[in-house]
């Protein structure tokens, strides 16, 4: 029988006290390394986004509101299109990834790691350099589309990279195992006694799935959703490989204005922007759907 | 029996791969969809290229793995990006196991908002830590470098263990440490002997992906490395110029160990009781 008071600490004096500080004794590395490698330098990007200067005379705290909505109005596109980009991705990687994901948790048999493992196998290639492969696969005379052009397949001004749809065909790529492995998860815990139930209450085929097997894998889906979301928006790699000049979404213009323009106030006024969007986003998101549902999905 | 494309659910009372189902076909062509630019990524190390460009297929060699080593800048891009795995894989899976076994061992105040820490960390998106940690770095007047990459991995592979390690701590038995402690055992000797095993699968799970996020970085590392580079970096770099064969062989070493390091952690874990279903 387990005894509830085990758990909290030892007994005796110098017990309690050593029980009572030996989780923040734990907990403190961990925690001053976040605090000084994640929250201090989110506020010094809070910061220097309100800042005015350059490079070379450096910068100074004049809370410059106008980094802000000149930002936003400079590269309201880039905005729009990375969250666009992010949506299309997302949905790509959830219709995609579903079927594969049902098939080997409900019939993978005693194949169903292996099934898995060929599924993420991909993703020990690092991502930059997936990232190139897929451009190889994508380039107009490379060893997918040459020959397929060579033989007259495809019609001669047939041309995918530098498009918007070799920069989303990317991001799905990419960011596939985020979707597929919660969704794996969720439809892996369905009890099939529960399927076998609903039909032998007369559900037929589809209506066992769309009622019973659907609903149940769900939240799966949700976390999938989330875990996709966020860094296929945020993305830029994918963008500057497979994209051409119109495809450029907001981490580009992060990226190229701390790096090529020095613009720092701006860059950060960008980035905050969007981590704000992003938390918004997921926050209504969790809201809609209710939050125990997304938040226990996502923190499993 | 009506073919449906729907998925079905329960096939009950039809011998099992009585056919090759339409979702299964699915599912090798999703597969294949995915492996294909590791394949080609795989059959270019072999390409006998001459030119700067390597996507034309021009006979097969093996001269870029003899010649693995030869470009230097790439061989120190690699052992940055080995050493630094390395070493943040030891310090946060430290620091991590500590946090994780805390946060699912013991209710204590500040608990709720560290979890809600890790949480943060691990849903942020990277340009926005890179670019937080760049302003950091700047407003301090901070040089960037090897050291401040380290710190960021550690940083961002912290929250992954922690989160891995607290997950496997929550599964416990408490009883199983009262009994230790019932039959004397000091609490460093429960901790060595009983604890530390018990949660030892989810300090490796955790400690394999500090490790892949680290050697894999490309967009954190990017803003904290100054004129540090590592191999996803050089590979970034390269593909203004024409990648070269040799990023293929590194890929495909790299890619093969990972499979062969997960393919034997997935026969180990087979090997446990299997709930697989039998229907």
């Amino acid at each position: 029988m387990a005894d509830s008071a085990g758990r909290t600490g030892e007994r005796g004096s110098a017990g309690r006290v050593r029980g009572a500080l030996a989780p923040y004794l734990m907990v403190l590395p961990a925690g001053l390394w976040l605090l000084v490698f994640f929250v201090v330098p989110m506020v010094a990007m809070v910061s220097l986004s309100l800042q005015t200067g350059d490079l070379v005379d450096g910068f100074r705290q004049t809370f410059h509101w106008r980094n802000y909505t000149d930002g936003l109005h400079t590269y309201g596109d880039q905005f729009v299109r990375s969250l666009w980009y992010g949506l299309l991705a997302t949905v790509a990687c959830a219709v995609l990834s579903y079927p594969a994901a049902y098939w080997i948790a409900f019939r993978g048999g005693r194949g169903k790691t292996a099934y898995l493992m060929l599924l993420l196998l991909p993703y020990f290639v690092s991502f930059v350099l997936r990232t190139v492969s897929w451009k190889l696969v994508l380039t107009d005379d490379g060893p997918v589309l040459g020959p397929l052009r060579g033989h007259g397949i495809l019609p001669p001004g047939f041309h995918v990279l530098d498009t918007g749809f070799a920069v989303v065909s990317g991001l799905t790529y990419n960011f596939l195992p985020f979707m597929a492995l919660p969704i794996y998860v969720a439809l892996e815990r369905i009890d099939p006694r529960v399927v076998e139930a609903a039909r032998d209450l007369y559900a037929g085929r589809a209506g066992a799935f769309a009622r019973v097997v659907l609903p149940l894998s769900l939240p799966g889906v949700f976390a999938g959703v989330i875990l996709t979301f966020v860094p296929a928006s945020a993305d830029y790699v994918n963008a500057e490989v497979l994209g051409g000049p119109g495809d450029t979404m907001i981490g580009n213009v992060i990226q190229s204005e701390y790096f090529d323009n020095g613009a720092y106030p701006v860059a950060s006024a960008l980035s905050f922007a969007l981590m704000a969007i992003l938390l918004l986003g997921v926050f209504a998101y969790a809201r809609a759907l209710g939050t125990r549902n997304v938040l226990e999905a996502a923190g499993r | 029996m009506t073919t449906r494309t729907r998925p079905a659910p329960a096939r009950r009372g039809t011998p099992r791969r009585r056919r090759v189902d339409g979702l299964h076909a699915y599912t090798l062509l999703l597969i294949g969809w995915l492996i294909l630019p590791v394949a080609i990524m795989i059959a270019f190390g072999f390409n006998d290229v001459h030119g700067k460009q390597n996507y034309r297929w021009e006979g097969f060699t093996l001269r870029w793995y003899a010649h693995l080593l030869d470009k230097d800048d790439l061989v120190t891009a690699v052992v940055n990006s080995l050493t630094i795995a390395l070493l943040s894989t030891l310090l946060s899976t430290v620091a991590g196991t500590l946090a994780g076994l805390a946060l699912g061992r013991y209710r204590f105040r500040g608990g709720g908002a560290t979890g809600l820490l890790l949480l943060m960390a691990i849903s942020c998106p990277e340009v926005v830590m890179g670019a937080s940690l760049l302003s950091m770095f700047v407003t301090f007047g901070l040089p960037r470098g090897y050291l401040t990459i380290l710190l960021a991995h550690v940083m961002f592979s912290i929250a992954f263990v922690a989160v891995t390690v607290r997950a496997r701590v929550v599964g416990l038995d408490p009883a199983v440490e009262e009994a230790a402690r019932d039959l004397g055992a000091g609490p460093w000797t429960r901790f060595r002997l009983v604890t530390l095993p018990m949660i030892m699968p989810g300090v490796v799970a955790g400690a394999l992906l500090a490790f892949v996020l680290s050697i894999d970085d490309f967009v954190i590392t990017g803003f904290t490395s100054g004129a540090t580079v590592t191999f996803p970096l050089w590979v970034y770099g390269s593909t203004r110029t024409g990648t070269p064969p040799q990023v293929n062989v590194l890929g495909t070493l790299i890619f093969a160990v990972g499979a062969v390091v997960t393919a034997v952690t997935a026969r180990r874990g087979a090997r446990a009781p299997d709930h697989s279903r039998a229907w």
